[in-house]
């Protein structure tokens, strides 16, 4: 199914959760959608027959530079089309629900989303640094991010 | 967890199976919850041999980066080179000269083989033969010495180049590899006959954390791990990228032979018969090689168009997903790889309930896990 | 008399440095390469051991990170004297690659235990970590331990 498509059902049925299309220079092209209906379209992703994105390829945080981003990659197993789902967030405090209940996928990578960048995802079953010691402080791939001068006592 | 109702009570038992194990296949901690020998649960604990590679990809230029690939899966490591490569290529929609696709198909399936090499090794060195793991390094050696000869270097290559490879290959490599592959082609039934279908490796892996279909999609593994759980995907077949339309293959999947499908035997076995199926991609591709340039013009000075993508590509050890956002500078604006090793790490907790403590150890090699992937 | 006993405990002492299994990144599998049947290295004595209580010698072979330097130091600790360590590749050395960008690298192994040799290469060769242990080997061979000097 090509992306337009997607867009226009998704845009029929959730309104004003879905904001924009950015199909211009990106592959796989881009749905905007607001924080907060991101578990609602996410659950009609996986579970209407006409799209059944069964499995999500990557969950990224992003940080461009004057507000924070959540991108998903989704694929469909049974009709091998793909799409993706973009959510931004504000920089003082960059939250969005969890889909780790609809693909268990996104558990690892939306706790490595929240140790480098800080972006909390509310209901998760188990949020909690995971690449870095559980006493470092700050989260490194911010742009703003100021590398430490010492880690328990060893230069940094 | 009552496994034996009429026994005296017990306690559980916490035991750290820590970063440095010689079975955890690099610095992998598992916290595992015991009541005797059955662990109830097992969590997972990586970040040991985080390098920081994604914040390292926004400092430094696309070519730059290259070297760092090969250090994220260093078993793998044309695979990953190949793989950035791809990824800026998309990005900058760049067109590469044909002979520079197939020295990159013909070396990414040998680093194919190797890598199985290694995981075949290892594994059965784990389950407590150490032999195979010895006729494996035997053979990985040969392809360590092809390697060289191309490109001078035993397990951290740099070839690719964004536009094609950074050399040609020199006279007598291609005749050396079909060399190789004659040699090597009776080998696999030689591992067959010595370990595989053993009574007692069998009886270790057979039933032993079986993932079904609907699981192992849902929870993002890939690759052989996927493919033993009989699902027929292979990016290679299913989303074709560079050459790979031309050669024909075909897809292993896990038959259950030995035990339920999805269990560790199948992903073992996978693994194995990729092996094979490589060495048919790459005796075609050396048939096919035409002549040519090895290198696009790339300008020195790289700066790529305003955009996002992803691409993801068929490693050994699952897929490895690069998604790429760019600002029309010279260095990547955001870096993110996704690869097969970490998500895998999702199913872990789930799978290893109820196993006994040296099935963790057949688990964690099943899953072909290994850690610079995990941790970048 | 007392040069001879010396000469006895060093020769034997280098004769079967058996090192820690400890590879962390991609020195560890040029390690288990060397160790393995093309560049051999139980001729020289060396045989891996998974436990530190067994080990003399600690090859550090690969990256460090912050998260893994108190294990480092753990296992180092753990280990019995007289013991070694011996830096392997890059990494291990000053930080390799990730030196100058990275924030959870630790610049060298040297910043947590003491290191008595250290190969250069990213990754070495095996021929240049045997180069390694042989001259980890002489520097044993010099070593005066009857009469209370420091080992």
């Amino acid at each position: 199914m090509e992306a337009q498509a997607i867009f226009d059902t998704l845009k029929g049925k959730f309104g004003d959760a879905v904001v924009e299309l950015k199909g211009e220079g990106c592959t796989p092209a881009f749905v905007v959608v607001v924080p907060a209906s991101v578990k609602e379209i996410a659950m009609f992703l996986r579970d209407d027959p006409a799209f059944s994105f069964d499995s999500l390829m990557c969950l990224s945080g992003v940080d461009y530079k004057e507000k924070f981003a959540v991108a998903y990659h989704l694929h469909s197993m049974k009709h091998r089309h793909a799409i993706g789902v973009k959510a931004f967030l504000p920089r003082e405090t960059p939250s969005i629900p969890t889909v780790d209940d609809v693909w268990p996928a996104a558990n690892f990578q939306e706790r490595e989303a929240f140790d480098l960048f800080g972006i909390v995802f509310e209901g998760s079953k188990d949020l909690r640094r995971i690449l870095l010691p559980p006493d470092w402080e700050g989260h490194p791939l911010r742009k703003d991010y100021k590398y430490p001068d010492f880690y328990h006592g060893i230069k940094v | 967890m009552t496994i034996r109702p009429n026994a005296l009570p017990t306690q559980e038992m916490t035991i750290n199976m820590g970063p440095q194990h010689p079975s955890t296949h690099g610095v992998l901690r598992v916290i595992l919850t015991t009541d005797g020998e059955v662990v109830t649960r097992a969590v997972p604990d990586i970040g040991y041999l985080h390098r920081g590679l994604e914040k390292i990809g926004e400092r430094v230029t696309y070519a730059q980066f290259m070297p760092f690939t090969d250090r994220l899966d260093y078993l793998a490591s044309m695979n990953c080179n190949c793989a950035w490569a791809w990824a800026v290529e998309k990005l900058a929609k760049i067109e590469v000269p044909e002979r520079a696709e197939f020295l990159r198909v013909i070396v990414c399936e040998l680093n194919r083989i190797s890598s199985h090499l290694i995981a075949f090794g290892s594994y059965t060195a784990d389950m407590g033969a150490f032999t195979p793991f010895l006729y494996g390094i035997r053979e990985r050696e040969k392809i360590n010495d092809l390697f060289e000869m191309l490109c001078g270097a035993r397990l951290t290559y740099n070839y690719a180049r964004v536009g094609g490879v950074s050399g040609d290959a020199p006279p007598g490599f291609l005749e050396k590899t079909v060399e190789f592959l004659d040699y090597f082609a009776p080998k696999i039934e030689e591992y067959n006959e010595l370990i595989s279908y053993n009574k007692i490796f069998v009886h270790r892996l057979a039933n032993v954390a079986t993932v079904t279909a609907a699981e192992a999609v849902a929870y993002g593994l890939t690759g052989p791990s996927l493919r033993g759980s009989g699902v027929p995907f292979d990016l290679r077949k299913d989303e074709p990228y560079s050459v790979y339309p031309k050669f024909d293959f075909k897809v292993c999947v896990g038959t259950g032979e030995r035990g339920t499908l999805g269990d560790c035997f199948d992903r073992y076995m996978v693994r194995i018969n990729e092996m094979r199926e490589s060495i048919r991609i790459i005796r075609q591709a050396v048939a096919r090689i035409p002549d040519g340039p090895v290198l696009a013009k790339v300008p020195r000075v790289f700066k790529p168009p305003v955009g996002e993508v992803y691409f993801r590509s068929e490693c050994p050890r699952g897929e490895t997903g690069i998604y790429l956002v760019s600002d029309g500078t010279t260095n990547p604006f955001r870096l993110k790889i996704r690869t097969g090793s970490f998500v895998t790490m999702n199913i872990f907790e789930k799978v290893t309930r109820g196993l006994m403590i040296a099935d963790i150890v057949a688990v964690i090699g099943s899953f072909d896990i290994i850690l610079p992937e995990i941790d970048r | 008399m007392v040069g001879n006993a010396d000469l006895f405990v060093n020769w034997s002492r280098k004769s079967s440095l058996w090192y820690l299994l400890f590879a962390t990144a991609c020195c560890g599998i040029e390690l288990m390469q060397a160790g393995a049947s093309r560049y051999d290295l139980d001729r020289f004595g060396a045989v891996f051991r998974a436990t530190p209580r067994q080990a003399d010698l600690m090859l550090v072979a690969g990256t460090i990170t912050h998260k893994m330097a108190e294990r480092v130091k753990r296992l180092y600790d753990q280990m019995p004297e007289p013991k070694y360590v011996i830096s392997m590749g890059s990494c291990a050395n000053t930080g390799g690659p990730f030196y100058k960008d990275s924030y959870c690298v630790v610049k060298g192994v040297d910043l947590v235990i003491p290191v008595d040799v250290y190969i250069p290469g990213c990754p070495p060769r095996p021929e240049a970590l045997i180069d390694g242990i042989m001259r980890l080997q002489k520097i044993i061979m010099k070593k005066k331990n009857v009469y209370g000097a420091k080992a």
